[in-house]
């Protein structure tokens, strides 16, 4: 669907084009331990953003002499598969998909406790499975999941939502036509319990009052994301206790 | 200290990574699941907290596929390469470990001696680690009574985390395992288990039981559980073959 005139995001209700209220989130879905042969593995929607997440390691690196003698390496890979998007994705890296692959791995490097595993590497692959705004911080919620799943310690889970600016009013956690017609699309992510951020970018314009107040309604979105990521992991295990 | 030790956990509940588990000082042994910050305690894994009397705290990882290497441990491991000195054996951690040649034939090795003659590849050793550390990979030694390698039985994996489990407070769970199957069991650190059994209807019941307590681990009443399946599986078992024995005495 391509749109060439700007639609109106906030409708006369006050409600967004998909109904949702300003400060609503997408409903959030996460399964864990989806992949047989991955040491973690988890896949993360929120509203139709959709990523699977796989983690491997820690393991031997090879060749040796790239390992870190101190301290556990990350590889991280996010990749948009061909299908995630309206029309066929190239399926080669990106200039985009590169960097974000750095960003992600850089919010990770500060999560995991990497100074546990030296000389090893932890391998964290991400394919976005559909795309709908949003997919660099799914991808890093699915990876913070992954790694949790496989047992890899680390200081807290990652939680992220994106905050923008739509027809001039704050809007929580953007949709797609939010993210391509909105006046700014700012992606945050925090370590919830320690109050770290460890992502943050700014795409567009805000003024010193929005920015703050956007960062305050990030944190109100990010506390019920993470409540939900915990309910997850625990899930797995109460089935067994209520037997 | 004049501040108060709190401990946010009931006994025997489910920690996810950041969870505050407690604050102030507590005289706790050094593990990879929790970390310190500003004298407050955080879970760094999804584990399970035991609380004793209030004034000490565990955290029991529920999740991790590989071994964290302790010396002194006695593991199972794979051959998994051979080398001119040694061998290059597999022990499901994070590093692959090595066990010189003249540990297991207690003399140096002779130049151009071939060592895959003691040890070939895919043969299980039973092992104690000697010597590691962040700097240098595990390095095994095979001296000592029991160790070296397996001729006979078959050898299983479960999860290292859960090796404790299976073994029980006091050996109650392996004590349940071996008298209620007769088998010889022998549960290495690094989540290999050596069983010899009589014959491989015993050994598959014995293998279903030890991954219902994988499965199952953080649950209560597991070990008497695991009898009565145990009992009912192997009832069945005996009744079916008692003829067979017959016919071949």
């Amino acid at each position: 669907m391509i749109q060439l005139q700007k639609p109106k995001l906030i409708l006369e209700n006050g409600l967004r084009t998909d109904g949702r209220k300003l400060d609503e989130l997408r409903p959030i879905k996460i399964e864990l331990g989806v992949l047989k042969n991955a040491d973690g593995s988890a896949i993360f929607e929120m509203g139709n953003t959709k990523v699977i997440a796989a983690v491997y390691g820690p393991k031997e690196m090879h060749p040796r002499h790239l390992a870190l003698p101190d301290k556990a390496s990350l590889r991280v890979r996010y990749h948009m598969t061909p299908f995630s998007t309206d029309e066929r994705k190239n399926p080669a890296p990106s200039r985009r998909e590169i960097e974000l692959s750095k960003v992600i791995r850089e919010a990770l490097e500060s999560t995991i406790l990497l100074n546990l595993f030296p000389r090893t590497v932890i391998d964290i692959f991400m394919e976005v499975l559909q795309a709908d705004a949003g997919t660099r911080l799914v991808a890093l919620m699915a990876a913070s999941m992954a790694l949790a799943d496989a047992g890899i310690p680390m200081r807290d889970l990652i939680a992220g939502v994106a905050v923008g600016k739509a027809d001039g009013s704050l809007v929580l956690d953007l949709n797609e036509q939010e993210d391509m017609w909105g006046e700014a699309d700012m992606p945050i992510a925090v370590l919830p319990s320690l109050g770290q951020v460890v992502l943050l970018q700014l795409n567009g314009f805000m003024t010193p009052d929005e920015f703050r107040r956007a960062f305050e309604l990030a944190q109100k979105g990010i506390s019920s994301i993470y409540a939900l990521q915990k309910e997850a992991l625990k899930n797995k295990y109460l089935e067994y206790k209520e037997e | 200290m004049s501040q108060a030790n709190k401990i946010y956990f009931e006994d025997r509940s489910i920690v996810t990574p950041g969870d505050l588990i407690a604050e102030g000082e507590f005289q706790v042994p050094w593990s990879p699941y929790y970390y310190k910050v500003n004298g407050k305690y955080y879970s760094g894994i999804t584990g399970l907290i035991t609380v004793k009397d209030g004034s000490m705290f565990e955290v029991i990882p529920l999740e991790s596929s590989r071994y964290y290497p302790k010396v002194g441990d006695t593991i199972i491991g794979l051959v998994e390469d051979i080398e001119i000195y040694g061998w290059v054996i597999d022990i499901k951690s994070f590093y692959s470990a090595y066990l010189p040649a003249s540990s297991l034939l207690g003399r140096p090795i002779s130049p151009g001696e071939d060592v895959r003659r003691y040890l070939d590849v895919g043969d299980y050793v039973i092992a104690k680690i000697e010597a590691f550390d962040r700097t240098i990979s595990p390095v095994l030694t095979v001296k000592g009574k029991g160790l070296g390698r397996i001729p006979l039985g078959t050898v299983m994996d479960i999860m290292p985390v859960k090796v404790p489990r299976v073994i029980g407070k006091n050996r109650s769970m392996i004590e349940v395992l071996t008298s209620e199957s007769g088998c010889e069991i022998f549960v290495a650190q690094n989540g290999r288990i050596h069983i010899k059994c009589a014959n491989n209807l015993i050994e598959e019941a014995l293998i279903e039981a030890i991954n219902i307590i994988q499965s199952e681990s953080h649950t209560k009443g597991l070990t008497e559980r695991i009898r009565n399946f145990l009992k009912q599986k192997l009832g069945v078992i005996r009744n079916d073959s008692a003829p067979k024995t017959e016919a071949n005495t």
